[in-house]
């Protein structure tokens, strides 16, 4: 409950402006950046996710540290069960698994 | 030496490992506390103790939402699953937690209809699809995870989805340290700061812990490296007499924290004027509930709740472990009546759990960054 997933925001909702779909290395689901409203994220940025709600903004080389360290930590496939959960029964296709880059 | 290859920077490490024996005084002991149970899993995990000499000893604070989640409030939560058309639902991590008539997992095993969300906003998408049925989000979680509840009801009142609720047990950490520093059998010289809640609520909440009591609080990230980084810093500022803040982790936490949360969470939670913590006893405003105005998407003002109070099982020291006093083996169950397979408390259910973490690294010693290195 208390990890801290690094994600890319791929796209922005048209609809619900405050849901994006993020792609933590290659599932792609819905999260909520309301709490990331004071400078809202753009397609291309990383983010911390927790509980299905970005909450920081942080670099591509910290987001490779961050799942280095689910890694280390023996928690990446439970980050990864995490991620594939929201959104309950969710349509959204997952993409092949990629390696994450150094 | 699989593991030791997936460790970035061991040569870092070494290092940190060397200044910390210099810094530390032999003829003083130190007495760290890291608060948050995510640290607790990391120096566990990774053997960090092995690095440390004998007189900087880590204590294991109450950072840690299921573990410190007194059993009345299982018990009080799951009673109102009993009622029809109900749909229970929590993390995951709540799942196998005991109460006194068994685990929500077990409720669920007994036909009761409850779910495992990943996020607030699917148990909001549960209410949304299942319109025939009540949905309760029984919350639990620190300042990590209270903004993401406040931001669901906004969107619940904003929807108008009536058949939804949360059952608010959302604590905050500082009155928890406040207690731990009150508490006379506890001497503690410095803290370990807690990574992600300081994402929400930033640096300057701790300024009390430095210039009120004296010890120095360094924010540290989960990494082997930024934990021992963070000891370093605890212990410079101790040899040099200081007592100040310091962020380890800024390359997450921002000193002001995260406004945007901050004020959702103002929108629609208030502090309690006390909460029992397990272990720890009531703590007056140490804990969030929902205010009057969501008051219709709050469980505890919109049904009958019994109030249960339960103490802990007798022998099992759950209390003690929590505030540091006992170290978790020392407890007359652990490894034997109380594992992670049979948890007796919670402090073996979760991962973040100190007696969880105990039981799958310590006891179990797998090969640590100490051990490692040598080869």
């Amino acid at each position: 409950m208390c990890l801290a997933i690094p994600g890319r925001i791929i796209a922005i909702d048209s609809q619900n402006t405050h849901l994006a779909t993020v792609d933590v290395v290659g599932v792609r689901r819905k999260v909520d950046l309301g709490l990331l409203q004071d400078a809202p994220p753009v397609p291309g940025d990383w983010v911390l996710i927790h509980v299905g709600f970005a909450m920081s903004k942080i670099s591509e080389a910290d987001a490779a540290d961050q799942m280095q360290t689910l890694t280390m930590l023996g928690e990446a496939a439970a980050a990864m069960e995490e991620v594939r959960g929201y959104g309950l029964e969710s349509d959204i296709q997952d993409y092949p698994p990629q390696r994450w880059q150094q | 030496m699989k593991f030791v290859d997936e460790f970035r920077a061991p040569e870092l490490i070494a290092k940190a490992g060397e200044e910390i024996r210099k810094l530390a005084d032999p003829h003083r002991h130190y007495r760290i506390m890291e608060v948050c149970g995510g640290h607790t899993h990391a120096i566990y995990r990774f053997g960090l103790k092995d690095l440390l000499p004998h007189n900087v000893e880590l204590i294991h604070g109450p950072g840690c939402p299921v573990c410190v989640l007194p059993m009345g409030r299982i018990d009080d939560g799951l009673s109102l699953a009993a009622q029809p058309d109900f749909i229970f639902a929590a993390f995951g991590d709540m799942m196998r937690v005991p109460g006194t008539h068994g685990s929500p997992l077990e409720y669920k095993a007994r036909g009761r209809d409850v779910r495992i969300v990943y996020s607030p906003a699917d148990a909001l998408k549960l209410a949304r699809n299942n319109p025939e049925k009540h949905v309760m989000f029984f919350a639990i979680g620190f300042e990590t995870t209270a903004p993401s509840t406040a931001l669901t009801l906004v969107r619940a009142k904003v929807e108008g989805l009536n058949n939804f609720s949360v059952f608010c047990n959302h604590v905050t950490i500082i009155p928890a340290i406040r207690a731990i520093l009150d508490s006379p059998d506890m001497r503690l010289d410095g803290f370990v700061g807690p990574g992600h809640v300081s994402t929400v609520i930033g640096c300057r909440p701790y300024d009390w812990i430095a210039k009120d009591e004296g010890k120095p609080v360094v924010v540290s990230g989960f990494e082997p490296l930024d934990i021992l980084q963070s000891i370093v810093m605890l212990l410079r500022q101790l040899r040099n007499g200081e007592a100040k803040v310091e962020n380890q982790y800024k390359r997450v936490v921002p000193w002001e924290g995260n406004r945007a949360a901050l004020r959702a969470m103002a929108e629609v939670f208030e502090l309690r004027p006390y909460f029992e913590w397990r272990g720890l006893g009531f703590i007056s405003q140490s804990a969030l509930r929902i205010r009057e105005s969501y008051g219709n998407w709050d469980a505890e003002q919109r049904f009958t709740v019994p109030g249960i109070r339960v103490t802990d099982p007798k022998a099992a020291q759950c209390g003690e472990v929590l505030k540091g006093v006992l170290k978790p083996a020392q407890c007359k169950l652990f490894g034997r009546e109380c594992t992670p397979e049979q948890p007796v408390g919670a402090l073996m259910v979760s991962s973040e759990g100190s007696c969880a973490a105990y039981y799958n690294y310590e006891h179990r010693k797998p090969i640590t960054i100490a051990n490692a290195t040598t080869h």
